[in-house]
């Protein structure tokens, strides 16, 4: 690794949407499981898929491609679900694929340029530039819609 | 701060005893009223108290040490066999045991304390008076009171301890006969017993602490020297009886153990965590035996045996689990006593509460839930069932009436009732009172069950008088709609005359739930049952549109708005086909009767609730989620917000059908 000399060292998982690569806070990482039809909650955004059943609990499940505004992931049993803890609550994201644990140290995170969108700098904490690959952090306390009545 | 939490916890654990501690109060003093008591009985209650008092010291409750240690002290009066057990004793017991509670909750930091009525209490407690009288018994007696302690009189607290005595007592008898007159004192106040040629020092009687008004008033009086037998001057002590020693040390837990035998305190939330992977586990393993099924390895392989017997012990362990929250209805049914004795005085009517089955249980959660509906029967019971005593006579009746409070499980549900046996339902009051509340039509032809449900319609009061018990207009509907929340059912019968009888029907938990599964749309939705009223499948002439967006059916005669649940939910962008479909007619608080148009009916199960919110927000229209055998999470429809929604339209507009037609 090239910032194996760094004294403080953090873990990523990095992942697969599109085309494009993204990693998240291992400790934040709850597991990982593979892709089962979500239940589709009512009144809810186009990107949460619904909810699922996680060892009796029910986990509530946002397309991260849709999410970030690609097109929405056409789900199959080779997609995979990160499940994240957020504050308190559990969330899954539905990713293409899961690539590999990255350490890196934490200066390593770079700002991300000015010229990206709102919407991706909304969910996009940071940068890390791993030989020629760029790779997005996700802001995970943004992914959820905000807590506003979704009531008409 | 660790230690600061700590004490909290302690803190939080005491008042916890505490209301066990009562609640063995209560049932102790309930079954001396009954007459079913026995020594152990006065000793169980004594104890209770002498725990709460020797808690609260460790806290520093100065207030409920002093109440807990008056009480405690008539106690072993009665005890001791030296006060005689009588009806006016009796109601004195339960009227401290009510104080006490009240103190409790006061220390706890809720709750005003009836000041009023612990003053009465406070009386009845130690005595000095009796103090000295037995000792006058003993032997020739001359009792000094020292109260220089005495503060000024704007300084004094009515309850405190300012007195003390010295009593020269000459008698035959030994210091264990003196000893014996303090028995129940001596672990509050400082006693000293030395023979005559000693000095006897400053002493302070604790009985003062009980003392509400001028401690001066109850001074010895004259007829303790009258009492005393022949002197016999061959011994003779002086008896000094100190301030109140420190409280007992808190290692005095002396904790009754109750009947059920030994108990352990474990935190809710780990239980719930249990009752979860427990609800996980069945799911599995009823995903497990569907796998088998369709894989075909079941019959001949001696499987389907072991996955039978799998099947028992997971059923098993989930009702195991579930009893752990599971509590007897014992405390709740004794705050009942609590509220009919106190209505019983303000309605001046005499009441007896017989109670029955009350170590049925029941989950915790319907249990705290079920407390104010069923203390409003209960109001109702005494102030609108029960007749006066005058009127009770008339009839021929005893004067004292009763009601009946009572728990069974039947068929998977817990069925409470409450009765009385009073005057029944007035039902040509109900009927006159409904009509001109504009409840129903002046020549409407209802049957007496008819008229008795009216009194759960809101805003049904038939007092003309509004009592500050019950009567306020938000009786009844008020009790079913808590009751439907619980996912129960309320019923009434009543006999003119013999009286009423209220029938509550719950289920035994909330963590269960009756549901009709149906779907909308392709997707799968739980409806609970108790919400259901009937199902019908819609006719062509039945189905008629309102309006572009709403559609009513024909239902008893008049219409009910008709419910697209898939295009409410936004399941599909289309009004779904109500000839395909059913019709599910529910009712709610909000409206009558309301229809819920779902494509199919497919199955009728019991469902293990789930929390939205844990994970994500409530969201309208759903209560909560559930899973099903195939491992998929399911929806439960919150059929009241939904109507709620859909009301302002279509509902409106059903009322100006109805109306017309």
């Amino acid at each position: 690794m090239s910032n194996a000399s760094a004294t403080v060292a953090n873990e990523f998982i990095a992942f697969r949407v599109g085309t494009q690569e993204f990693c998240v806070d291992i400790m934040s990482v709850r597991e990982i499981r593979g892709w089962t039809p979500a239940t589709a909650l009512p009144h809810a955004p186009p990107y949460l898929r619904g909810v699922i059943n996680l060892r009796g609990s029910v986990l509530p499940i946002v397309d991260l491609a849709q999410r970030l505004s690609f097109p929405r992931t056409g789900a199959t049993q080779r997609h995979v679900i990160i499940v994240v803890q957020v504050e308190n609550q559990l969330i899954g994201l539905l990713v293409d694929a899961v690539s590999e644990i990255l350490s890196q140290a934490t200066d390593a995170i770079k700002p991300m340029p000015e010229v990206a969108t709102d919407s991706v700098k909304s969910f996009v904490r940071g940068m890390l530039a791993i030989d020629d690959r760029m790779i997005g952090l996700i802001r995970l306390d943004a992914i959820m819609p905000p807590n506003i009545e979704t009531a008409a | 701060m660790a230690t600061v939490d700590g004490m909290a916890a302690i803190r939080e654990t005491f008042f916890q005893e505490c209301a066990e501690q009562l609640t063995e109060v209560e049932a102790g003093l309930a079954a001396m009223d009954e007459g079913t008591a026995d020594a152990e009985t006065i000793n169980a209650v004594f104890r209770a108290v002498h725990s709460i008092k020797g808690g609260a010291g460790a806290f520093q409750l100065d207030r409920l040490v002093r109440f807990a240690h008056a009480f405690e002290t008539a106690l072993d009066l009665l005890r001791g066999g030296k006060i005689a057990l009588s009806e006016t004793l009796l109601k004195t017991m339960f009227h401290s045991n009510d104080a006490l509670a009240d103190l409790v909750a006061a220390s706890r930091g809720g709750g005003e304390v009836d000041e009023r009525r612990m003053d009465a209490l406070y009386q009845k407690g130690n005595e000095t008076a009796r103090l000295l009288r037995r000792l006058g018994q003993l032997g020739e007696m001359t009792a000094h009171c020292d109260a220089s302690a005495l503060p000024p009189i704007d300084k004094l607290d009515p309850g405190g301890a300012y007195l003390s005595w010295r009593i020269e007592l000459t008698c035959d008898e030994g210091p264990a006969a003196i000893e014996e007159v303090f028995d129940f004192v001596v672990d509050d106040c400082e006693l000293t017993i030395v023979s005559r040629q000693e000095d006897a020092p400053r002493s302070e009687d604790e009985v003062r602490v009980v003392s509400p008004d001028s401690p001066l008033a109850e001074a010895p009086r004259s007829d303790v020297a009258a009492n005393s037998p022949e002197p016999a001057p061959n011994r003779s002590a002086a008896i000094d009886a100190a301030r109140p020693a420190a409280e007992k040390p808190a290692g005095d837990h002396g904790k009754s153990e109750p009947a059920s035998g030994a108990t352990i305190r474990v935190d809710l939330d780990r239980v719930d965590r249990l009752i979860n992977l427990v609800g996980e586990l069945v799911i599995n393993q009823a995903m497990l035996s569907q796998k088998m099924m369709e894989a075909g390895v079941a019959r001949t392989s001696g499987i389907d045996t072991v996955l039978g017997a799998l099947e028992q012990l997971t059923r098993e362990i989930q009702e195991g689990v579930m009893a752990t929250r599971a509590q007897p209805v014992k405390p709740l049914f004794q705050r009942m006593a609590r509220i009919v004795r106190e209505l019983a005085e303000e309605t001046k009517k005499s009441v007896r509460l017989r109670t029955d089955g009350e170590t049925t249980e029941v989950d915790r959660t319907v249990i705290e839930r079920l407390a104010d509906p069923l203390t409003h029967m209960i109001r109702n019971a005494v102030d609108h069932g029960l007749e006066t005593r005058e009127a009770r006579l008339a009839a021929g009746k005893p004067e004292q009436g009763e009601v009946r409070l009572s728990a069974a499980h039947r068929s998977g549900r817990i069925v409470i009732e409450v009765s009385d046996d009073g005057g029944g339902i007035n039902r040509a009051k109900v009927r006159a009172k409904a009509v001109e509340k504009d409840l129903i039509q002046a020549d409407a032809q209802l049957s007496d069950g008819d008229l008795d449900n009216l009194l759960f319609l809101p805003g049904f009061s038939t007092n003309s008088t509004v009592s500050s018990i019950s009567g306020r207009g938000v009786g009844m509907d008020v009790v079913k709609r808590s009751v439907q929340a619980l996912g129960g059912r309320i019923s009434i019968a009543s006999r003119p005359g013999l009286g009423s009888t209220f029938c509550m029907s719950l289920p035994l938990t909330l963590a269960v739930l009756d549901g009709m599964v149906v779907s909308v749309a392709d997707e799968t939705f739980v409806v609970p049952l108790t919400a259901i009223v009937e199902t019908l499948r819609p006719k062509k002439s039945d189905v008629h549109g309102l309006g572009v967006e709403s559609r009513v059916i024909a239902d008893r005669g008049g219409f009910a708005p008709l419910i697209d649940v898939g295009r409410e939910l936004g399941c599909r962008a289309d009004p779904a086909d109500p000839l395909a479909g059913v019709a599910l007619v529910v009712e709610t608080e909000i409206s009558a009767r309301c229809a819920l148009l779902v494509d199919a009916i497919h199955d009728q199960r019991q469902v293990v609730i789930k929390s939205l919110e844990a994970n994500y927000r409530n969201v309208p229209g759903i209560a909560a989620a559930t899973i099903l055998g195939d491992g998929r999470v399911a929806l439960i429809l919150d059929v009241d917000t939904i109507v709620a929604n859909c009301s302002r339209g279509a509902f409106a507009s059903a009322q100006v059908l109805a109306a017309a037609s």
